[in-house]
């Protein structure tokens, strides 16, 4: 009887109703953390005992030579590599590698590749609506409405990448630097947790970096954003917190002046760099 | 609502306004001019537009499929010889034992084999709705089996364009065979009646003609609520860059098979109402020739808008029409020369040249006010 009584209880709220709480466990601080990790292709070492940790909100640069180990990182912790050894944990509740791709994506890591892959033939605001976070089957798709919660969605985005006035033109319109933030913008509406972005400026003008930067650094607090690059100018405008890799490892870490100043980063990398620079 | 939204959209309402006027015009001038008379429409011509019709049906669900999903379907014939097939045996049960050889209940060709009973396969063709049923279901299947095959595996491109030609080859020889039981190379004919009407009688002709008229309506509409809808972006978001769509979280190859099947069900209901209004259906409508050919009018009409599809399979078969009739060795020529000509000067169709037609009308006004604003 108390057991129906418990049914009839309208106050009771069952545990399968109640949302399920922020998936991702940041209470510890860190929201990527990496240790120890090692992967080898054919013998050769890509990533050589690798520690790093991402706090949440923080905006990360990552810099280093080419085959440093920058792509092969963000592969891992996306779910396209297996290390062979180490950990790769995002909060301090999902083990990454227990997971595949599409679970790693929806857990709320976005990944932003190389060259920038918009749909041409769709208008800005249609690209972001495609890539919003919502139920992709058919029927689903079929009957879905364009509802003011959904439009205040992508009018956020759009501000956010400085878009709103292209919003109804054709993504093919866009200059290299625009469809770059376009990509960014379809990143964001899925509400990432953590954000990856590969070499976001390779191909842009002075002004799109700077646009560029603008829009990186805003990000950061809400979502934490982790960025490869190579171009030391733009990391320099936008950095806090660098971090130089080099044969697979972590070889320096700390804010762009304690990095730049290091022998053993001016050796490796930034040495490189000056050298032509006095040329 | 997304099957009402095509309702809102101007290109839409124009389209059905012209359909519609069109129809009505067709209609006074056959049955209210009296005969003899030059604006009257005899029962030919009236038959010819119906064919015509169901032509721009079929050139839809190509435009469908090919302008939004980007899949050139080389053998959509296939499905559009299928659904005229369902609609034939349909007309053959209906002739009864006034068949040549008499018999109550099978086709003369049937008879001529020495067939005692009927395969059965044609069981149930006898009653219309399933019939009609069929012209839908039997297309839908065959489209549901290839597309899941070949979408499974990712086939596109040119393999996926030579595989369908492959289909409707197949299925050309397979209908050729006597023992198929579809009347061989002859295909079925000798037709009589369908759903009681005598199909020689003038009032047959017109109702198939506005029968046509209405499912090229209903097609349409389905067709632009797809295509508008967010399905229908994502069709050509995976036309354009698929393995950023499958990124994306869509899984690519459903969207593909639901728009395939859908195409293929437009295209065997334009085959239903072609077989009645030539009286025939025989193994040639799956030839790779006739697939080829749609996709020609789909290209010369203009790709990716689906009215463009209706204008070009209504062009180009008034013209086959009038060239066979006067110079009948030179329509392949003929068909030929329109396709460069139209590749090379209209590469959007016919209908890129009327978007730019009107856009160009637009435009004078624009000009206009930033004229002013330069001398002020």
């Amino acid at each position: 009887m108390s057991f129906l009584r418990s049914l009839a209880d309208r106050e009771r709220v069952f545990d399968f109703l109640v949302p399920a709480a922020s998936p991702v466990d940041v209470r510890h601080g860190p929201i990527l953390y990496l240790e120890d990790v090692t992967v080898s292709f054919d013998g050769f070492k890509a990533i050589d005992n690798l520690n790093l940790t991402i706090d949440d909100g923080e905006l990360r640069c990552i810099i280093g030579p080419n085959g440093a180990g920058k792509t092969t990182m963000m592969d891992i912790i996306t779910g396209k590599t297996r290390p062979d050894t180490g950990q790769v944990w995002f909060g301090s509740r999902h083990n990454l590698l227990t997971m595949n791709e599409p679970e790693i994506a929806s857990l709320g890591i976005g990944r932003k590749f190389q060259k920038p892959t918009v749909f041409e033939a769709l208008t800005v605001f249609e690209n972001l609506e495609l890539a919003m976070a919502a139920d992709k089957r058919i029927l689903p798709t079929l009957t879905a409405g364009m509802s003011g919660e959904i439009r205040d969605r992508i009018d956020e985005v759009l501000l956010t990448t400085g878009l709103a006035e292209l919003s109804r033109r054709p993504a093919g319109i866009l200059s290299h630097g625009q469809k770059q933030w376009l990509e960014i913008g379809m990143l964001l509406m899925q509400r990432p947790r953590l954000l990856l972005v590969d070499e976001p400026v390779a191909g842009m003008t002075e002004q799109e970096m700077e646009r560029t930067a603008e829009l990186l650094t805003g990000l950061a607090g809400k979502q934490s954003v982790v960025v490869v690059e190579h171009d030391m100018g733009f990391v320099r405008s936008i950095a806090r917190q660098v971090t130089v890799l080099h044969q697979g490892s972590v070889l320096a870490e700390g804010n762009m002046d304690q990095v730049s100043s290091d022998p053993r980063v001016i050796e490796v990398y930034l040495g490189a760099d000056a050298d032509e620079e006095v040329a | 609502m997304w099957l009402t939204r095509p309702f809102n959209e101007r290109a839409t309402l124009t389209f059905l306004g012209v359909l519609l006027a069109a129809m009505i015009l067709v209609t006074l001038l056959h049955v209210a001019v009296p005969q003899g008379h030059p604006l009257h429409v005899n029962a030919y011509t009236v038959n010819l537009f119906g064919k015509y019709l169901s032509y721009a049906l079929l050139a839809v669900a190509v435009d469908l499929v090919w302008g939004y999903l980007g899949i050139l379907s080389l053998g959509h014939g296939a499905f559009f010889a299928l659904g005229g097939y369902a609609m034939g045996m349909y007309l053959m049960r209906q002739i009864g034992d006034r068949g040549v050889y008499g018999h109550p209940e099978l086709p003369d060709f049937m008879v001529f084999l020495n067939w005692d009973s009927l395969p059965w396969y044609w069981a149930g063709f006898d009653m219309a709705w399933f019939a009609f049923l069929m012209v839908l279901l039997v297309p839908g299947a065959l489209a549901l089996v290839f597309g899941f095959l070949a979408f499974r595996s990712r086939v596109t491109g040119v393999y996926l364009s030579i595989i369908t030609q492959a289909l409707t080859f197949a299925l050309m020889l397979a209908f050729f065979r006597n023992e198929m039981g579809f009347g061989g190379s002859d295909g079925l004919t000798d037709f009589r009646e369908i759903l009681g009407f005598n199909l020689r009688s003038n009032e047959a002709r017109l109702g198939l003609f506005l029968a046509s008229g209405v499912a090229l309506a209903v097609g349409y509409v389905l067709c632009r609520a797809i295509v508008g809808s967010k399905l229908g972006r994502v069709c050509v978001a995976t036309r354009d860059a698929e393995a950023r769509t499958r990124f994306l979280g869509y899984r690519v190859e459903r969207f593909q098979l639901f728009v395939f099947v859908v195409s293929a069900m437009l295209a065997g209901l334009a085959g239903a109402l072609y077989v009645p209004q030539v009286g025939i259906i025989n193994p040639s409508e799956f030839s790779p020739l006739f697939s080829i050919e749609i996709v020609l009018w789909v290209a010369l009409g203009g790709r990716a808008t689906l009215y463009g599809a209706v204008i070009g399979a209504i062009l180009v078969n008034y013209a086959k029409t009038v060239f066979t009739g006067v110079m009948p060795d030179a329509w392949l020529f003929a068909l030929g020369a329109m396709f460069v000509l139209v590749t090379v000067f209209l590469p959007k169709g016919v209908a890129g040249l009327l978007a730019y037609r009107i856009k160009r009308r637009r435009r004078p006004d624009d000009d206009g006010a930033t004229g002013k604003e330069v001398s002020a």
